[in-house]
């Protein structure tokens, strides 16, 4: 596979670390100072809509050098969500 | 729960906008007065934000063709293609598009918003990928869904960022669509198309282009950015709208592929719906006919969009692409923006009001649009009236810096 500019060679982050580097990526499109839990919602909780989080997903999968389907991103709730389904999709490339 | 709950966000969002003077969603035209004036809020309104790019509404020859097709054939088919909807003005026209666009194949439909929804999903299923461009339009989105396809956005006109994307899906058991738009609605730029058609035919993906804002503009014969940027031979199905240069409603499909007159029994947003109306066709068909025999309706746009993109240059204005027919001006927030959205209908001109969640990159904008029907004294006026916007926008920032 040819070298990619955004997708450096990394091991899979253990979940918290996950958490913390998702949470300071959300962070960006979420109001100032907003409590960031597993549990914090993107919608009710953060006001992030479908398009925002359409955008968020494609810093997510610039960071993680991963593809996100559009499909999966309807059915995010959670913050928890979210890192679950980037650990998903960076478990099916390694 | 009441079932309107769901849209609790969608409702603020419109009762902000409410709030601060607008209601973009809700603009009544009262009247018309030729393609580029209307009667709006009572005051009569120069047209800066149709898409009506050749401005062929009012051709004496489309009316004439439209009024005659009503009295023969009537006022609707009242059926769907594949059953009574079918009339010889409809393959007529088909083969008349087939002919201009330079291809074998062309399927017209009833809007060009289904045009998208019928196209997509009739080509992609739920074993392919579709890679498409992130500044998508909404009838790209919903065809995409309707598909049943895994769908990856890529950064908007990224050959690298899209090349990536292949690289890290081959999908074995299934095709690659490449979507991309010509011309991008919002911003008004231009597909890096020779690009994609690079990485394209490295992947082996199959290219979609939709032209719906630059037929008619684009192009030596019109066709299109595919056309201008001489891509045409590596894009596989090309994506139109009548209700642009063509002045109509409706849209169209074209390609060479040898199968491609299979989405007539496979796309449901064709099969299941009534057909353009005789009048729609007839006009359309004048309306082609027109481009075709008339290059200079594209050398007159030309110059009215260098003309008002250089005059709104010179008043300070921020452009967001080069001159084109779309004239996106960027302002810095949206209170500027509804601000001067109304300020410009109150001085006799209307443009668009586009605004995030609705805007690529979450940016406020006025979007205009240029038509070839522009008159030199048309676009100076408008240029003189944005030169008072221009003004009352410093004045409005001066008294903000000094609050």
């Amino acid at each position: 596979m040819r070298a990619s500019r955004h997708a450096p060679a990394m091991s899979t982050p253990d979940p918290d670390r996950l958490l913390v580097e998702i949470s300071a990526l959300v962070a960006r499109f979420a109001p100032a100072g907003a409590q960031l839990t597993r549990a914090t919602e993107l919608v009710s909780d953060l006001s992030i809509d479908s398009v925002a989080a359409m955008d968020l997903v494609m810093e997510i999968e610039e960071r993680y050098g991963i593809d996100i389907p559009v499909n999966e991103i309807a059915d995010l709730v959670t913050l928890g969500d979210l890192v679950d389904l980037v650990a998903r999709r960076l478990a099916a490339r390694s | 729960m009441d079932i309107f709950d769901k849209y609790e966000l969608l409702a603020q969002r419109r009762s902000q906008l409410l709030g601060a003077g607008a209601d973009p969603f809700d603009l009544e035209i009262e009247d018309l007065h030729g393609p580029c004036e209307a009667t709006i809020r009572g005051r009569r309104t120069i047209l800066v934000g149709t898409n009506n790019y050749l401005g062929l509404t009012f051709d004496p020859e489309c009316i004439e063709a439209g009024c005659a097709a009503l009295r023969r054939l009537g006022t609707g088919t009242t059926g769907s293609r594949i059953a009574n909807g079918t009339y010889a003005s409809h393959r007529a026209l088909e083969a008349e598009i087939a002919a201009f666009m330079g291809r074998a194949h062309a399927i017209v439909f009833t809007t060009g918003y289904q045009a998208n929804l019928a196209t997509i999903s009739g080509l992609a299923g739920p074993k392919d990928v579709i890679f498409v461009d992130s500044d998508w339009h909404a009838s790209i989105f919903d065809g995409c869904r309707l598909s049943g396809a895994t769908v990856v956005r890529f950064r908007h006109n990224d050959p690298d960022d899209l090349d990536r994307r292949l690289e890290r899906n081959p999908n074995p058991g299934g095709c690659r669509l490449i979507i991309v738009e010509g011309l991008y609605s919002m911003l008004g730029d231009v597909a890096r198309l020779r690009e994609i058609v690079a990485v394209k035919k490295r992947h082996g993906a199959f290219l979609l282009v939709d032209e719906a804002h630059a037929m008619g503009v684009f192009g030596a014969k019109g066709r299109g950015v595919a056309e201008a940027q001489g891509v045409e031979a590596e894009v596989d199905v090309i994506v139109g709208t009548f209700s642009k240069s063509l002045g109509a409603i409706g849209g169209f499909a074209v390609s060479d592929h040898p199968r491609f007159e299979l989405l007539r029994v496979a796309a449901r947003p064709y099969m299941f719906t009534a057909s353009p109306g005789p009048a729609t066709i007839a006009t359309v068909r004048t309306a082609l006919a027109k481009i075709a025999a008339h290059p200079e309706l594209r050398a007159r746009i030309w110059e009215n969009a260098q003309r008002l993109h250089a005059g709104l240059s010179a008043l300070g204005f921020t452009l967001c692409a080069p001159p084109g027919p779309i004239l996106s001006i960027r302002l810095p927030d949206e209170r500027t923006t509804v601000f001067a959205w109304n300020r410009l209908l109150e001085l006799g001109v209307y443009v668009n009001l586009a605004l995030p969640p609705g805007t690529p990159g979450g940016v406020c904008l006025l979007r205009g649009s240029v038509s070839a029907a522009h008159t030199p004294e048309q676009i100076e006026e408008v240029l003189a009236r944005f030169a008072r916007l221009a003004e009352e926008l410093r004045q409005l920032t001066a008294r903000v810096a000094a609050e």
